[in-house]
Order: structure tokens, then C-alpha cells, then sequence
């Protein structure tokens, strides 16, 4: 083999703590290193033009470049390589910068750091073998999980682009969060008169095919060809037939079911339809309200239905699909404030969450659009709202900003001025963090023009006294106490990874951090990509969003989808197991412990085999080193390259 | 900045390229500074790492060996650390039986966003494998070519004396 080694100065970003022409001097020295110089910057055009040159001037048939991580250049510099007319994985990349040069002072350690490094890189370079990439068809179609603003937005951009768009959504509606909301910020446009709209527009789409009520069962497959099976839960009602008149819920003599979009602000029918913008608008009975479904008689929306349309004895459903790539926009859910023991955990009636607060404000919601107390129905004077309840709270475990409370709470408190001039809210807050567009200019409006008495501190108690409730706080820039007698308490709660998201990631097999918010491929680059190749994200699945991010979110995530189907056949990574035929002895040991279901047992002339579906396989390597044969090794990644740079860096 | 001045041992590391090798690129970033000794093998995934990897670099005249993944739960190919801890918990108890002191050994998760943790882990495992020392060299069997320091480690009369099992972080 004819070797190339080009250390990079990377300005001074390497140069600076390493001798990077001593380092080239000490490659040439290196078994089949034919060639060894220092450059620059190795990325530069130039940089990689003198790369080319070299291989054609010294016919070099392998290339190391010791630079920064691989991470950031080992794709340009295969492209460079393929130019240059050699196989792009006869090249290895020695990290001398982010493993060197940047951690350490010490010019003569860090040399003689980076020289081993590169002399590791040779030592694989030499076992390196030529891989070819295969090519598959893809699946055009898309499944987007989650109907909220986010899913809602992906779903539309992809339809509109001309593919197939499959929308889950677990809920009997989409709308997500944002449907409940009365207004939003800092516009105070009317919510639901913004995403009405694009609600309608996903029911009449062509292109879209809702599964509302619905839940993904499991995932199968990989990129372009994903195997996907959809639970449609019974709703005991069939949706082809309901027409979404209402007769039911007006007749259901069950009212005392949970209200789930409502908040639980109120009660609501067994049968019910959760909104009057509800897409789709379909009837769905609460199997645990339902009177006939607990004690066998009722049966009143059956007698009463126009279409017939109550189907008691449904069950849930199994449906199979196949996409070639899936959006993940599953949202969040909001903090459970039961866990702040000061602030009543829940048990004083007056003392709600910010999003049952939205609930009073909206004119569909249970009071009409009339603020009135939860206990007696009064109208309220004057309102706390408590900043930070399940956000930067590390006693919580949620040591995370949520980002759109400070925002909500400042709305809340106009909304709350508009709906009843004479009251006086107070916030108690941290920070005011309002960083986005016309946001900052929004809170002072709360303050200056509605009056709003934003207080800087946290409460440390609420009691209940006469109907009314004692807030105490601290005053930290008076460095004073305060105490608020107030009619209605509010919590601005923070957001929290929705429920399930975790074994939703591990169906989808992509990661999740410690909340359980999905991790995107890069947290500055690839926003919306995960480490698993045709999963997005879009909206707060990812962290917590407000809208415009959620939004622009479920667009980033559709146009990744739109560039990956403009292929019709996708390139398959050929670092992928392989087995050696004549080394397996048919145990079996590699097919039980793949994490991906990729290795198949065959039979060759009578004898059992293993046999890697390449598509399949991700390249982990789990099977290389179950085989007590060595007969399976992942490509790239043989037990012989690994082991040239054990005996490369230690000699003896 | 190495932990004896002027001289470095050495520590062979067996790192993902999805967590810790992205953990020790973060750290870098960051110019955390560390101590000079480790040297990085990149791999796919912890359970590529072949327990027999770790013993040629023993039996090869390494001084420390660090392996390093994604935290329980997050591994980029769902079970891939799974096996490495199973493999790797096996292969610490069997080190001590192979003449080999299982301090020298050190397994731990780092994620891709933990440069300060990554610093830490090299800070920490470097210092300790100094407080030990260049590890006895092998060269043959000692039994046969009766080489003094080989068979103090191996005889359990030096280092082996010591050897706690440390919970792996």
C-alpha cells in the first residue's frame, strides 16, 4: 500500500500546540507511508486539491489526514478521495485537534500524542479493505406522529409537496396544545382561528390519510422501508357513519365524565366530541363513563343516533403501513404542580395550572369565556401567577427553562385585564426571559399599559383564608416580604416530555435525554434529524417550544424529508457485518443477540448459516464479538484493524 | 499537562464514536485541559468492544484501559452498551485471574453533550493508573522465564494485594 499523510496546522488551531512538521517527518517513517507532509488547512480547497495532486503524483492508493475529529471532515475528505479515483474507505482520519491540541499546552506531549495517533491510523489504513455501497428503493410516503401545531405543519409541507402523508395522532382530535389555547402570544390573535384553518386543511387533503385515536404499536424496518403497525383504539362509535351532530352528547345521561381538553375544568358527557373545531369532528364514548359499557344498560345515544353510527362492541384495531420516513411531533405535557406541597399540591380548588386558566379565558370553553372561580363561580379581583412551577427548579428534577411561560403569563395577565378592568394580577417571577420577536416589547406591555405588578421572588406559601388565599413571597429587589390576598392563584407550569415518550423512542429506536425529550442528530446542525437515518423531529418533543419554533420546526422537518425522497434509490452504508462462510458454524449466537433483527439463519449446502441483511444492519458490531468464531466482522471494523492499533500503540 | 511531570504512561481508550467519542470532541471544544496519556481507538458502539481487545492491550504493555459509552438507555443501536457492561463486568473479575490488576481497568458512559464529565473521567482514571505505575511488563510465561516483575504482579503479592472492585461511574 501507498500511504498519504497530510497533518493539519488548521491555522493555528493545531500548529499552535503541535509540531506538525516534526509529526509528518515522523510518518514518513511509517510501514507503506509513502508520502507525508503538513498542510495548512487539509479542508480547504486548496488543502484538499494538494490531497489530489499528491495521490496522482505519488500514486498513493490510501490517505490519512490527521486534523480535527472525524466527526466533523471524514465526509469531505471521502468525497475528496473519491475525486482523487480511489475508494473513499481507504482513508482514516487521525483527531489531533479536539484530542490534542485543544486540551493540552504541553507542545512536546501533545507531538508526540499526535504522532501516535497518526501512526494508529496508519496501522488500521494497512487492514482497510475497499467497501462498495448497494443501492434499495425507498418508500415515498411519510408518517408523522402527533397532530399538534408542529405534526399538523410537517404534514401539510409534505402533502403539499406531493407525498403521501400517514398523520397518528392519539388523541380523538388534532389540535394539540395550541387548540386549547384562547389566545396567543404576542399578537393575541385568536388561537383556534389560526390553526382552524390548518386543521381543515389536513382533513381535506388528499394527500392525507388522519388516523385520529390512534397510537403506533411497533416499528419496523429502516430508512425508506419502514414497517409500521397502527393501534386504532375503540371509540365505540363508527366514524364512518357519525356525522358529528351532537345529538348524543346532548341526551348522554353520564355527565360526570373526565373533560380532558377542558383540563379538567368541569365535567363533560360520556359521548362526546371534544370541541366544536374538532377534525376530525367524530363522537367518542369514554369506555370508563359510559353507563352501558360498565353496567350493560343505557344505550341512549344508540336509540338516539340519526346514522346508527354507536357501535358498543368495537375493539381496537390493528392497522399495517409502510413509509420511507417518519416525523416524530409528540409534544409535551405540562408539569404535575401536585408536586409543590407550598402551594396547596393541589388540593385547594382555586389554585389551577396555567392551561386551565386558558380553558377559563376561551369563549368554547366550560365558562363560556368568563373567568369565574372553580369553587364558587365568583369572579375573581385579584390574581397571583407563580412563575416556574416544574422550570428551573433542580429540586424538581426539572432544572430546565420551559421558554414560554414568562411569555403566557404576561398574555394571561392582558387577557386578564380585558375580560375584568377592575381586577389586579400580580407574577411573581425569576427572570422574565422573552428573547423572541416583539416578546420583550409584549411583557413591558403587561406591565406599563395592563397594569400587571410583576413582583421578583418566589412564594413560599398559599393558605387558604375566608374563601380567599394568603400568597406569601419574598420581594428580592426590595428585599422585602409581601403578601397578596388573592382570589385566584395560577400556576404557569412548566413543560415536561409527553407520557410515553420514551418507549415511543425506543419503538422508533431513537435517543432521549434524561427528561425524556428526543435528542436531535446535532444540537446545533441537525436540529430535526435523529441518529436514526429517516426519523425527524419536529416541536417539543425535542425541548420545549412555542409556537413560531414549533411551527418552523414541523416545515425544517418536512423539507428533510422532501430532499431525502428525491432520490428514488438511496445508498446503503456498506459498513455493515458480513460473515465468512466457511468460519460459521450455524450456532446461532449472532441472530439472538442483534439488536435489529438483521441476521437470518440460511442453510448452505445443508449446514446452518448466518446471513446479515445488509439493509437491515446499522452497524453496530454486537454480532463481531458474540461469534466464537470470528466469522461474523463488521466491515470497517474488523477484529484485525482494531487490533493494528492496539499493537500499533503498544509495541510489545 | 501530564500527572508526572515529564512522563507519560500508557492508556488506551476504547470509546463510540455516538457518545463519548462526541464527549471527548465536546471537551476538546471546550479546551478542557486534560492530562496527555490517553490515546483514543474510535468504534461504533461499546459492544464492539471485545473483551479480548482489552486483554492484547494489557498483554501488549498498556498501562491503563478506559472504555466508554453511551449512558444505559441511550446507546445510538438501543442494546449495544447492554452487552458491553455484561462483557465488561465478566472481564473485570477474570482480569485479577490473569495476572492483570483490574484497577487498571476502567469502564464508564459519557454522554455526547458531557465535556466536563469526559475531562473528569480522564483526569481521574489517568491519576489513577500513575498512583499505580507502569504495569509489569509480559513477556512469556513467568512461571518459565522467571521475570521478577511480572510474577510480583501476577503472584498477587504487589498490586494485585489492592485490588478493591470500584463501581464503575
Amino acid at each position: 500500500m501507498n500511504i498519504g499523510v497530510f497533518v493539519c496546522h488548521c491555522g493555528s488551531n493545531i500548529a499552535g500546540t503541535v509540531d506538525t512538521e516534526q509529526v509528518a517527518a515522523a510518518a514518513r517513517r511509517f510501514p507503506d507511508v509513502a508520502f507525508a507532509t503538513d498542510t495548512m488547512y487539509a479542508c480547504s480547497e486548496p488543502g484538499q486539491a494538494g490531497i489530489i495532486q499528491a495521490i496522482h503524483e505519488y500514486g498513493l492508493d490510501g490517505i490519512v489526514v490527521a486534523s480535527c475529529t472525524p466527526r466533523m471532515h471524514e465526509a469531505t475528505f471521502r468525497k475528496t478521495l473519491e475525486r482523487a479515483g480511489i475508494n473513499k474507505y481507504l482513508f482514516e482520519m487521525a483527531n489531533i485537534r479536539e484530542h490534542v491540541s485543544w486540551i493540552g499546552k504541553d507542545k512536546k506531549a501533545n507531538t508526540n500524542k499526535a504522532t501516535d495517533l497518526v501512526q494508529m491510523a496508519v496501522a488500521k489504513l494497512r487492514n482497510n479493505s475497499e467497501l462498495h455501497a448497494g443501492e434499495f428503493e425507498i418508500n415515498k410516503r411519510v408518517m408523522v406522529i402527533g397532530g399538534g401545531v408542529a405534526g399538523i405543519q410537517a404534514a401539510l409541507d409534505c402533502a403539499d409537496g406531493g407525498l403521501q402523508v400517514i398523520l397518528v395522532e392519539r388523541e380523538s382530535t388534532i389540535g394539540g396544545k395550541m387548540a386549547k389555547l384562547d389566545k396567543t402570544f404576542p399578537t393575541v390573535d385568536c388561537s383556534s382561528c389560526i390553526l382552524g384553518p390548518r386543521m381543515v386543511d389536513v382533513a381535506q387533503h388528499p394527500n392525507i390519510t388522519l388516523y385520529a385515536m390512534s397510537e403506533v404499536e411497533s416499528v419496523n424496518g429502516f430508512v425508506g422501508n419502514f414497517d409500521v403497525s397502527i393501534r386504532k383504539k375503540a371509540t365505540y362509535v363508527d366514524w364512518d357513519a357519525c356525522t358529528g351532530c351532537g345529538q348524543c352528547m346532548e341526551k348522554c345521561p353520564s355527565k360526570k365524565a373526565e373533560d380532558r381538553f377542558n383540563e379538567g375544568v368541569g365535567t363533560t358527557t360520556a359521548i362526546n366530541i371534544p370541541f366544536p373545531q374538532a377534525i376530525p369532528k367524530k363522537a367518542v364514548i369514554d369506555p370508563q363513563a359510559c353507563i352501558m359499557l360498565t353496567k350493560g344498560k343505557c344505550g341512549a345515544c344508540a336509540k338516539l343516533c340519526p346514522t346508527q353510527a354507536i357501535r358498543f362492541e368495537q375493539r381496537d384495531e390493528l392497522v399495517q403501513e409502510q413509509v420511507g420516513a417518519i416525523i416524530a411531533a409528540t409534544g409535551y405535557d405540562l408539569f404535575d404542580h401536585t408536586l409543590y406541597g407550598e402551594y396547596g399540591g393541589g388540593r385547594y380548588p382555586d389554585v389551577i395550572t396555567s392551561i386551565q386558566y386558558e380553558r377559563l379565558l376561551s369563549a368554547s370553553g366550560p365558562t363560556g369565556g368568563h373567568i369565574k372561580r372553580p369553587s364558587d363561580g365568583k369572579e375573581p379581583r385579584n390574581i397571583v401567577f407563580i412563575q416556574c412551577v416544574g422550570s428551573r427548579d433542580p429540586s424538581v428534577n426539572r432544572p430546565y427553562c420551559s421558554g414560554f411561560c414568562c411569555m403566557y403569563t404576561a398574555k394571561q395577565a392582558i387577557l386578564t385585564k380585558d375580560h375584568i378592568p377592575d381586577s389586579q394580577s400580580y407574577v411573581f417571577y425569576m427572570d422574565i426571559r422573552s428573547p423572541g420577536k416583539l416578546y420583550d416589547e409584549f411583557t413591558r406591555r403587561a406591565m406599563e399599559e395592563y397594569g400587571a405588578r410583576y413582583i421578583r421572588g418566589r412564594v413560599s406559601t398559599i393558605q387558604p383564608r375566608n374563601g380567599h388565599y394568603v400568597v406569601k413571597g419574598a420581594d428580592t429587589i426590595m428585599g422585602s416580604q409581601v403578601e397578596i390576598d388573592a382570589d385566584l392563584v395560577v400556576l404557569a407550569v412548566g413543560a415536561e416530555a409527553a407520557k410515553g415518550a420514551g418507549a415511543l423512542a425506543e419503538k422508533l429506536r431513537i435517543s432521549y435525554d434524561g427528561y425524556g425529550f428526543f435528542m436531535e442528530g446535532h444540537p446545533k446542525l441537525k436540529p430535526v434529524e435523529t441518529n436514526t437515518a429517516g426519523v425527524y423531529l419536529a416541536g417539543s418533543c425535542q425541548g420545549p417550544k412555542d409556537i413560531p419554533a414549533s411551527v418552523a420546526q414541523g416545515s425544517a422537518a418536512a423539507s428533510k424529508v422532501q430532499a431525502l425522497f428525491s432520490k428514488d434509490k438511496l445508498a446503503s452504508d456498506p459498513q455493515v457485518s458480513g460473515v465468512a462462510m466457511q468460519r460459521c458454524v450455524g450456532c446461532g449466537k449472532c441472530e439472538s443477540t442483534c439488536p435489529f433483527g438483521a441476521i437470518e439463519m440460511t442453510e448452505f449446502r445443508g449446514m446452518p448459516k448466518a446471513s446479515v441483511v445488509e439493509t437491515v444492519c446499522q452497524g453496530c458490531g454486537v454480532c463481531a464479538v458474540t461469534c466464537p468464531q470470528g466469522a461474523i466482522q463488521l466491515q470497517h471494523f474488523t477484529d484485525n484493524q482494531i487490533l493494528a492499533e492496539v499493537n500499533a500503540l503498544c509495541p510489545y | 499537562m501530564p500527572v508526572l511531570e515529564g512522563k507519560e504512561l500508557r492508556i488506551v481508550g476504547f470509546l463510540c464514536n455516538w457518545c463519548s467519542y462526541g464527549g471527548a470532541d465536546t471537551a476538546g471544544v471546550g479546551r478542557f485541559a486534560q492530562p496527555t496519556d490517553l490515546r483514543i481507538i474510535k468504534l461504533p458502539c461499546t459492544g464492539r468492544v471485545n473483551p479480548l481487545f482489552v486483554v492484547r492491550a494489557f498483554l501488549n504493555g498498556a498501562d491503563g484501559v478506559l472504555v466508554s459509552g453511551c449512558h444505559p438507555g441511550d446507546c445510538h443501536y438501543t442494546a449495544g452498551n447492554y452487552y458491553a457492561r455484561r462483557r465488561l463486568e465478566v472481564l473485570r473479575e477474570l482480569l485479577d485471574v490473569m495476572g492483570i490488576n483490574p484497577e487498571r481497568f476502567h469502564y464508564t458512559w459519557v454522554s455526547a453533550s458531557e465535556g466536563q464529565k469526559w475531562k473528569q473521567v480522564v483526569s481521574d482514571f489517568t491519576a489513577r493508573i500513575h498512583a499505580l505505575g507502569p504495569a509489569a511488563t509480559f513477556t512469556g510465561c513467568p512461571a518459565v522465564t522467571g521475570q521478577i516483575g511480572a510474577a510480583v504482579e501476577i503472584g498477587g503479592i504487589g498490586e494485585t494485594g489492592e485490588t478493591g472492585m470500584k463501581a464503575a461511574g
